[in-house]
């Protein structure tokens, strides 16, 4: 069996005094796209930020592409290829959008191509481009957060909500985009609500419950299993929007 | 750039206030080239403590130390070259100052180096602990510059080229006063052009924004960190070394005494502001010039309301940087 | 009874104890067993010092707010008592009216910034009060009409504490029963009062509150405590204590100057005495004070010793200057604030209790959730 691009194995995360991961264990494999599921609360976000090294793991084992990289400084984890998006999106408000994503191609001037191929999916980004990121919508914004993870290729790319409050049209495009990323041997670990999304887009899914990973498998296994979504989600998929 | 312009017209607005009150348009003149100078020596000190804190999240109440390092050592280097200091040749007076304000740039660089590895980087995050920590280094150092200067102040006499005035008519404007000016501005376009045209300046101002999405961009911020501490530290040296020709004496005391104009500055501005740093220190100098004249006991105090008065308007200065 | 007077806040440590009764009964039988003036001036300077330092633990140990205007009411105080005696004769009623005016003007200082600056964060605020005290300090030098500017006032106390004042003329164990002890029990006990007042409030449901909204205001404020509201309040009594503190140095020496009342040194003084005594404790407020007093007078004998020895070497032989003695502290606090954040105090009981049978002895410090740093 080909060894997992990303894997977790019983990681524990607190903070301060709160016990937020209890030992979450997943794989995800290389080239596809991996749903992260479950509650709120259930330490998604968590998770993704221990990934990167935003918060360090106090046990446990998180291994890249063959290297442990529990404990290794966040930039260190970056540079091996990780690319993250967070919920918050994290744009530079004073930046414009073009300091933004020069910002984010470290090896130098972003490539033309890359920038095009942008630009076709997310095309407020070409108009406002020397704005400051203030200036641009929540939607834009989002544009823009997931649009600097991907101005140069990564291996993986962790991505905590995308489609957030974002209008069916965009959501549309960035499906489109992800797919293409998908296709491209860049390997993704998606947090998403919206499970339609999560249907069209997912390979394989993992459901966190209170700080663990509940289930983990096929999507399509999952997205049939209705009972099994409704005793981790509390809700069907399909009712779920 | 997201400016708006509003602070900037303060300025103006003050010095116009300030005519009426001050009545003789040639003292205000005088005034004002001397607020405006030394407005811009604030700056020079202020400016790197406000990257400081916006990058690093971190208040140095040591600050006051650069700035008095780089008085004593300016004034040391310049009184070893005495007879280039009172030659008449203008070369040869800059060819002594020169070099002293090098030095003390130097020096107090490295001793931002020190006070960032031993005293700061202990207490990241912790801002009670910081300001407790960096003002006991603050005691520290200036007692460790008695012990190496001795406890008395020194005197400066400025080099002759830079003594007296220029005449423009009734008005008499200090040519150092001019110089000071000259450097002041220097210092602020540098600044404006690294932070807006490098890429270094990109990830400073990126990082005072968010400095963990710039670590998770994949850049090492903390070298950054140190890098502009430094700086921040040398500026100050700089500072003080021209604060120390402009007051023509140099005491341990310089340190404490500035460094309470440079705080008042550096919150007007907001933390983390260069451009607020800059219109903040023009109008702290120029208010302490203003009323200097009018009425000298409430000099501080003036400031003080101006910072008041300013904080009501705008609670986190006049450019707050928005943080995460 | 013992409980009750201390409000429940034991020292909990045996060499604690024993420190805290050495200072008081030493104190307290200062004048006999350090006969002289000069000592009895030290005496009465630790008293004030103790009350200023433990009103400003309240401050910075329980509340967590660092102002670097404690000083300032220490002053207003001082002069509060001092013009009153200079301008409306020395008489008790002038010493009420004094003291009465400095806490409210204290009370309505402490008020005004609190609530102007205590919505901003703590380096903001703690810049801000650097500006305000310094502002303050040179007012008082500059309105001598007022203040006596920078010599200050020199004033009469009451007659009932001066030095002439001797009914019967009596003595004590060779010390003379006047005026002068009769001050400086005034200052003992009502220093002793006002130390036991601070415990009573830090020990009470608002002092809990003040350190629950120290460690972290955002919880506090999400409970339901208006944190603005009891920082304020805790920096007016802060302040008023300080007021009083300052009152009483204005009641034992006949003059108040702004050195002795407003300079930046003092609040670098109780500064020092707060962290090395033991932040939030309020006895480390009294060891600090007494050892920093202690310092002063007798660190710079023994650097003067040291100074000499080393009378040749130029820059070693400035290190030990007895001038210099500051800088040993300093680095003395720098040391505290690394590896004894707790203090004295709370060193003496972390001994304590690792060295009794209890499980989890010394409080851990604060953990935040930890963020690798790059390198």
């Amino acid at each position: 069996m080909p060894e997992a691009l990303l894997s977790l194995r019983g990681v524990r995360t607190n903070i301060g005094r709160y016990h937020i991961l209890h030992g979450v264990e997943f794989d995800v494999l290389e080239g596809g796209l991996t749903m992260l599921l479950g509650r709120n609360g259930a330490g998604k976000t968590t998770t993704l930020r221990t990934i990167m090294g935003l918060w360090r793991a106090a046990a446990g084992e998180i291994r890249f592409a063959g290297r442990d990289i529990t404990g290794l400084p966040t930039p260190d984890i970056a540079r091996l290829g990780i690319a993250y998006v967070p919920e918050s999106m994290a744009i530079f408000a004073d930046l414009t959008v073009q300091e933004n994503l020069v910002l984010a191609a470290r090896s130098g001037p972003p490539d033309r191509q890359r920038l095009d191929w942008i630009f076709g999916r997310f095309e407020a980004l070409k108009r406002f481009w020397t704005l400051p990121a203030g200036h641009l919508s929540g939607g834009q914004k989002q544009m823009l957060a997931v649009a600097r993870a991907i101005v140069e290729p990564r291996r993986l790319l962790l991505i905590d909500e995308p489609t957030k409050g974002l209008a069916p049209a965009i959501i549309a495009n960035m499906i489109d985009a992800f797919r293409e990323l998908k296709d491209g041997a860049t390997s993704l670990l998606v947090v998403e609500q919206n499970f339609a999304f999560a249907r069209q887009l997912g390979d394989s899914v993992a459901v966190m419950d209170d700080g663990k990973v509940a289930h983990s498998g096929g999507m399509a296994a999952f997205a049939a299993d209705t009972g099994l979504q409704q005793h981790l989600l509390g809700l069907g998929m399909g009712e779920h929007q | 750039m997201t400016r708006d312009w509003v602070p900037l017209l303060l300025i103006p607005v003050v010095a116009a206030l300030a005519l009426p009150l001050v009545g003789s348009p040639t003292s205000w003149v005088t005034l004002t080239v001397a607020g405006l100078a030394m407005g811009l020596m604030i700056f020079i000190m202020a400016s790197g403590l406000t990257l400081t804190f916006g990058l690093m999240d971190v208040l140095n109440f040591g600050h006051g130390a650069f700035i008095a390092v780089g008085a004593f050592v300016a004034a040391s280097v310049m009184l070893a070259l005495a007879p280039w200091m009172t030659a008449d040749s203008l070369w040869l007076n800059l060819a002594a100052v020169g070099p002293a304000v090098l030095a003390a740039m130097a020096v107090s660089g490295a001793l931002g180096w020190g006070f960032e590895r031993v005293i700061v980087r202990p207490v990241y995050g912790q801002h009670l602990r910081q300001i407790l920590v960096t003002t006991g280094g603050l005691i520290v150092a200036e007692q460790l510059l008695k012990v190496v200067w001795g406890p008395d102040q020194i005197t400066l006499a400025r080099p002759t080229a830079l003594r007296g005035a220029f005449l423009l008519g009734d008005v008499a404007i200090e040519k150092y006063r001019v110089l000071a000016v000259l450097i002041g501005l220097a210092v602020f376009a540098a600044l404006a052009l690294t932070l807006n045209r490098t890429r270094l300046g990109l990830l400073i101002r990126a990082g005072v924004e968010n400095g963990e999405m710039v670590e998770a961009l994949g850049y090492r911020i903390r070298r950054l960190f140190v890098g502009v501490f430094v700086a921040g530290s040398a500026l100050a040296g700089l500072g003080g070394a021209m604060w120390g020709l402009y007051q023509e004496t140099v005491t341990a005391a310089v340190g404490a005494q500035v460094a309470v104009l440079v705080f008042i500055v550096v919150i007007i501005g907001g933390l983390g502001s260069v451009g607020g740093c800059f219109i903040g220190a023009l109008l702290v100098g120029l208010t302490a010039n203003y009323v200097g004249f009018l009425a000298p006991k409430v000099a501080l105090g003036s400031n003080i309301l101006l910072m008041a008065l300013i904080l009501l308007w705008r609670p986190q200065g006049l450019y707050p940087v928005a943080k995460r | 009874m013992l409980r009750a007077i201390l409000s429940d806040d034991l020292p909990r440590s045996r060499w604690l104890a024993a420190a805290l009764v050495l200072v008081l009964v030493g104190l307290l039988v200062a004048p006999f067993l350090f006969p002289g003036a000069k000592s009895l001036n030290v005496a009465a300077k630790i008293c004030v010092f103790i009350v200023l330092a433990a009103s400003f633990d309240l401050l910075l140990g329980y509340t967590g707010i660092v102002s670097f205007a404690h000083t300032m009411f220490f002053g207003i105080g001082a002069y509060g008592v001092a013009i009153a005696l200079s301008r409306l004769g020395a008489g008790w009623d002038s010493v009420v009216f004094g003291i009465v005016a400095g806490l409210v003007v204290a009370i309505v200082l402490a008020a005004l910034i609190g609530l102007f600056s205590l919505r901003v964060r703590t380096i903001f605020f703690a810049m801000i009060t650097l500006a305000v005290a310094s502002a303050f300090a040179i007012l008082a030098s500059q309105l001598p009409a007022l203040t006596g500017g920078e010599d200050g006032l020199n004033y009469r106390l009451p007659a009932a504490l001066r030095a002439s004042f001797a009914p019967g003329d009596g003595t004590l164990f060779g010390v003379r029963l006047n005026g002068r002890l009769l001050d400086y029990y005034l200052v003992y006990f009502v220093s002793v009062a006002l130390v036991l007042l601070l415990l009573r409030i830090v020990n009470s449901p608002f002092g809990s509150v003040l350190m629950a909204i120290r460690e972290n205001p955002f919880r506090a404020e999400a409970i339901g405590y208006r944190t603005v509201v009891y920082r304020t309040i805790a920096s007016c009594i802060a302040a008023a204590v300080a007021a009083l503190a300052g009152a009483l140095l204005a009641l034992w020496s006949s003059q108040t100057n702004p050195d002795t009342t407003l300079s930046f040194d003092i609040m670098v003084d109780i500064l020092l005495m707060v962290v090395i005594g033991g932040m939030g404790t309020i006895y480390g407020a009294v060891l600090g004070a007494v050892l920093l007093m202690f310092a002063q007078n007798y660190l710079q004998d023994l650097l003067a010793l040291a100074n000499k020895a080393l009378v040749g070497v130029p820059l070693l032989a400035n290190l030990f200057h007895p001038d210099r003695w500051l800088l040993w502290l300093g680095v003395a606090f720098v040391l505290c604030v690394y590896f004894f954040p707790t203090g004295i105090v709370g060193s003496l009981r972390n001994h304590a209790l690792s060295s009794s049978s209890g499980p989890c002895a010394s409080r851990a410090p604060r953990k935040r959730a930890r963020r690798s740093r790059s390198g």
